[in-house]
């Protein structure tokens, strides 16, 4: 409904190569204005003729960002019927999101998932008998980004943002509370203390933007689950991985799900391997964690690496894991392979048509191709590196930093004496800012607030 | 054996505030109306506290008036104290509220009722509604009297199988003792309508010979006096004023509620209905907040001809020898004698989501309900939808269109959508934090935003209307003259700087500009303003507001242009949710039952998601809506 500009990365990430920023809507031809240099440095595209692309130069005020090329597609001969402007550049991942964060800094928005969709049906470019596709888009992809944001969101972040609100809705009900039911409740000498309160919001948000930019905020990566019978050798295959100097090794405790992760970083492609209660201690993942469980855990993950005993046959146990893996992204390790062969790789290749590595754990041997197995697929774009993770971290920066300046405004209005009514609106904006990292609206809030935390009435 | 008595073209069943603003617009709309009343002595009856106005209440008033209503004209003409609350806060927020004489406020308005042609007052208890083909055909009273009706407006307030309670002590009767309206919920039900049950209550009334104010603060009235109706002015109504006094509850009358809380209704177990967190109980209050060494009671005067005072704050349904005990360990009510003890009072009301914002019920064509029986608390929130009642009902048999007004436009707009839109579960009281663009909906401001309307319906003369025009072409031009007066930066301007504390100018600067800084107003630089022409107060009042907030104002007007895009986006009345693909399931059950009127109330319903209203709109569009 909303005709602002929005922008998002329109390639998958994990597919190495050209990636493409797409900007849509009435500012889009500003926007590249701001951050496109041409070689002679004079070029404008909201100047050039629609439908031509142009090689050039993003800079985010001074800095230099990329090499690209640029398409401009003016409305409404484009996929949008809005201006729409691509930009095509080649610097991989690290390099594309500084793009799309520079156009967002300089007036788009972010996307929503199926927003350029959305906005392509509303606008009449899409079939009618196409709505159905559309709306599914919509609400799948907003679901797992939903899903995403708050499964990646770190358990900590996660309860720091939800303290910071808190902070905030209350001192936002008592001015609310007191504006309300002034007879009852002063807001004398409350602004001194309300300065504090913001002041050091401000920079709690300050550190949490800084984790971000950082990359800290959310855990890109692959997700990664070793499933397996007991003792077939998941423990060494998880501490060979995390344990050599090669990997990247970080102690995650999850506080939004019970389980102990583990990030890895195998040349440049992390993967978060998801240590699931009991995988590494109990005998019997079948019994003791359940088949739902291990059904469940397979249905998140983005790869999964089944580990077999080479050295004990196949049993009840193995078909079970089998079926539950059957549609989903895997690889077959073989390990124990330094002792007497009892299972016939071809044979397990009939019962499960996935890629089989033969290993031993014990005499760290097939590790490297187990490694070269995953990056050759990473780069093949086979793992689906999930996008969403990724455009996720970049809303959430962006929502912390605007919500920064909200409460920067709050400040002001303290100092230039403005009433205190004129603070909620600000107070009212970080807090929505903030719902947003964490999936919350706001509904019911300051109302149910302000009769939990004060006095009201007569 | 039941019989026709007479038809009308709208029937009014209640005589409440809600009922009494129904009546006077279906009436003056030249509408043959009916005033149904268990007691036409309750017309317009105040049984609970005897103000009219405070915090956002103020505005809801301002709004009726600004509309054609008559709740601001009959307290302007009854009040005995008024002040504006809020004034050292934002205009958004200054609230204006009076004290009222209540029995002068309901003789005044019977007698306003009595007087109005159409308006025909009937002392009768309303039985059944009578239906047919979903389309209400009249009703019915106990004594089977049978008023064949194109419209009814059910405005039951706190009667609908009422049961007030104190301690052990329950009587099946409405406020006051009086009759309580036992017949018209099987009705109701029968038509398969949705009843709920909410509860409030009441402090006791105390002898005004037997307080001792000395030992209390007094509490003024505001000198100048600002009016509820845009037809009045200061000057007009003023008068002299009565005070209240405020004093505080102590340790000792927490103790003695702490005490005997397990001999409260409310903690027994035995009230079912659901309280407002607004009005809690003084027992309410100190079980929730153990940690309060004292709480605000305000005395107030219920009129000029009783001296029975009212106790705010203090409201309470604890057994009679606990509140005997309990108020007279206030300091000042030590010898206090109670005339009317406090009580909680239960009664049955809608599920108001059965309701379209114009107030009509969806299943039930022609029947429209207003009040208390939608959920609402206060009498100026009833009052404003019994306005809204009557105006639509009238809109409907005069086959024009009817009015839904958004929540850009008004404090009624906002509870009106919450009523019928939200999960609300207790009795609903408007507060300024509801409303998400305050700085628009100002009470200053009411009537340039909804007179035109109220002109539009019939309910504002031409008079009036002309006047309005007038005061928004000064506005304008007023505002107009400041932005493009240029201010040099010559002696007499900074010396006029420099008295006001203001900073130096540097360069030229327009009067608009120096306006906005928070030590002047437009007022204030009238000392250096040559050409200005003396305009009246209110159009002054609307000048320097508008210039000084130009920032906070614009910004909300850009929200609200967001916001009209879902508002105007309607969605047809009989959309089956289960064709539309892809909805969540949560959404899709929510949007069957409540059938919002437009994308924006769908975007408002809990439970139905940024992505569910995307879905929605992708499938209006491939439906052709």
């Amino acid at each position: 409904m909303t005709n602002d500009t929005i922008a998002a990365i329109s390639t998958s990430l994990s597919k190495s190569g050209l990636s493409i920023i797409r900007i849509s809507g009435k500012d889009a031809l500003s926007v590249i204005d701001k951050i496109y240099r041409s070689k002679s440095g004079n070029k404008k595209i909201s100047e050039v003729p629609s439908h031509t692309i142009h090689y050039g130069y993003i800079y985010d005020e001074e800095v230099l960002i990329d090499e690209v090329m640029v398409l401009v597609m003016k409305g409404p001969k484009s996929y949008t019927k809005e201006d729409v402007v691509e930009i095509d550049c080649h610097g991989g991942i690290v390099v594309t999101k500084k793009i799309l964060d520079t156009v967002i800094k300089h007036g788009a928005r972010l996307a929503e998932p199926g927003e350029f969709t959305k906005r392509a049906f509303l606008n009449g470019r899409i079939d009618l008998s196409q709505a159905e596709a559309v709306m599914d888009i919509i609400n799948s992809k907003n679901e797992l980004s939903l899903k995403n944001s708050l499964s990646q969101l770190k358990g900590n972040v996660l309860d720091k943002i939800k303290e910071i609100r808190s902070s905030i809705m209350h001192d936002l009900a008592f001015i609310e509370a007191a504006l309300d039911d002034p007879e009852h409740i002063s807001l004398d000498g409350f602004n001194e203390e309300l300065e504090n309160n913001i002041n050091v919001t401000i920079k709690e948000l300050g550190r949490l933007l800084k984790s971000a930019e950082n990359g800290r905020l959310i855990k890109e990566g692959i997700n990664t689950v070793i499933l397996g019978k007991p003792n077939v050798g998941k423990s060494s295959l998880l501490n060979i991985l995390v344990g050599t100097d090669r990997a990247i090794v970080t102690d995650i405790a999850g506080t939004t799900r019970d389980t102990l992760e583990e990030s890895v970083n195998i040349g440049g492609i992390t993967l978060n391997i998801i240590d699931t209660a009991g995988i590494r201690d109990t005998d019997d993942i079948v019994e003791k964690i359940g088949v739902e469980k291990a059904r469940k855990v397979a249905n998140e993950a983005d790869l999964i690496i089944y580990v077999i005993d080479a050295s004990v046959p196949l049993d009840i146990n193995d078909e079970i894991i089998i079926d539950i893996i059957r549609d989903k992204k895997a690889i077959i390790l073989l390990n124990k392979t330094d002792l007497d062969m009892k299972v016939d790789p071809n044979k397990i290749k009939e019962l499960l048509d996935k890629d089989i590595i033969l290993i031993s754990a014990k005499e760290n041997k097939g590790i490297n191709r187990l490694e070269d197995w995953i990056i050759d697929n990473f780069f093949q774009g086979n793992l689906d590196f999930n996008d969403e993770v990724m455009i996720t971290n970049i809303r959430q920066k962006n929502a912390i930093s605007e919500a920064i300046d909200s409460l920067n405004n709050v400040i002001s209005s303290i100092n230039d004496n403005l009433p205190e009514d004129f603070y909620s609106i600000d107070l009212m904006n970080a807090y929505e800012l903030l719902g947003e990292i964490i999936g919350e609206t706001v509904n019911e809030d300051l109302v149910d607030t302000i009769f939990s935390d004060f006095c009201m009435g007569k | 054996m039941s019989y026709i008595y007479e038809s009308y073209d709208v029937v009014v069943v209640g005589a409440g505030h809600a009922g009494c603003e129904a009546a006077l617009a279906t009436a003056r709309l030249s509408l043959k109306t009916l005033l149904l009343t268990i007691s036409v002595e309750s017309i317009a009856l105040m049984p609970c506290n005897p103000n009219i106005g405070g915090t956002s209440k103020g505005h809801l008033v301002k709004e009726i008036d600004a509309l054609g209503g008559e709740m601001g004209k009959i307290i302007d003409k009854t009040y005995i104290q008024s002040k504006m609350l809020n004034k050292s806060k934002g205009p958004a927020v200054h609230s204006l509220r009076a004290q009222a004489d209540k029995m002068e406020y309901s003789y005044t308005m019977r007698k306003t009722l009595e007087n109005t042609p159409n308006l025909y007052i009937k002392q009768a208890e309303v039985s059944e509604i009578l239906v047919e083909d979903n389309k209400v055909v009249g009703i019915k009273t106990s004594s089977d009297a049978i008023y064949p009706a194109k419209a009814i407006i059910l405005c039951t307030g706190t009667y609908l199988n009422a049961r007030c309670i104190y301690g052990d002590i329950s009587n099946y009767t409405g406020p006051n003792g009086l009759q309580a309206a036992t017949l018209l919920t099987e009705s109701l039900k029968s038509l398969g309508i949705e009843m709920f049950r909410f509860k409030t209550g009441t402090p006791a009334r105390i002898d005004k010979r037997s307080i001792d104010f000395s030992k209390m603060q007094e509490q003024k009235g505001d000198e100048r006096v600002v009016p509820f109706s845009f037809t009045n002015t200061p000057e007009g109504i003023s008068k002299e004023q009565v005070s209240c006094w405020l004093t505080y509850t102590n340790e000792r009358t927490h103790e003695i509620i702490n005490n005997n809380l397990h001999r409260s209704p409310m903690f027994s177990g035995e009230i079912k209905g659901t309280g407002t967190r607004y009005c809690p109980s003084i027992e309410d209050k100190i079980y929730r907040f153990p940690d309060r060494e004292r709480h605000q009671v305000f005395i107030e005067p219920e009129g000029n001809y009783t001296n029975e005072m009212y106790v705010s704050g203090l409201s309470t349904s604890l057994p009679e020898d606990v509140q005997y005990e309990m108020y007279r360990s206030v300091a000042g009510l030590e010898n206090a004698h109670i005339v009317r003890n406090g009580y909680a009072i239960e009664y049955d009301l809608i599920n108001p989501n059965q309701l379209k914002p114009t107030l009509e019920l969806k299943n039930i064509d022609g029947l429209f309900s207003a009040g208390q029986m939608n959920g609402s608390s206060g009498y100026e929130e009833a009052a404003a939808q019994g306005l809204i009642a009557g105006i639509n009902a009238s809109m409907k048999l005069l086959g024009k269109e009817q009015i839904v007004l958004d929540r850009s436009q008004a404090y009624i707009g906002v509870l009106i959508d919450d009523l019928v839109t939200k999960d609300t579960r207790e009795p609903y009281r408007m507060m300024t934090s509801r409303a998400e663009y305050r700085l628009l909906l100002r009470q200053d401001n009411a009537d340039l935003r909804l007179t035109k309307i109220g002109y539009k319906v019939g309910l504002i003369d031409e008079k009036q209307y002309k006047r309005l025009l007038e005061k928004e072409k000064q506005i304008e031009s007023e505002i107009e003259r400041l932005n493009n007066t240029a201010i040099g930066a010559n002696n007499e301007v900074q010396a006029f700087l420099e008295k006001h504390n203001s900073t130096a100018l540097k360069t030229a600067s327009t009067l608009a500009d120096l306006i906005k800084r928070p030590e002047l107003s437009y007022d204030l630089v009238s000392e250096i303003d040559k050409d200005r022409v003396d305009l009246p107060e209110e159009v002054r009042e609307q000048v320097n507001i508008n210039i000084k907030y130009e920032g906070y104002i614009t910004r909300q007007l850009q929200q609200v242009e967001q916001f009209k895009k879902l508002e105007k986006k309607l969605i047809p009345h009989d959309l089956d949710y289960d064709k539309v693909p892809s909805l969540r399931n949560e959404a899709r059950v929510k949007l069957s039952a409540i059938r919002p009127r437009s994308v924006g109330q769908a975007s408002r319903i809990s439970g139905v998601s940024p992505a569910d209203i995307s879905v929605l709109l992708v499938y209006l569009k491939m439906i052709g809506k």
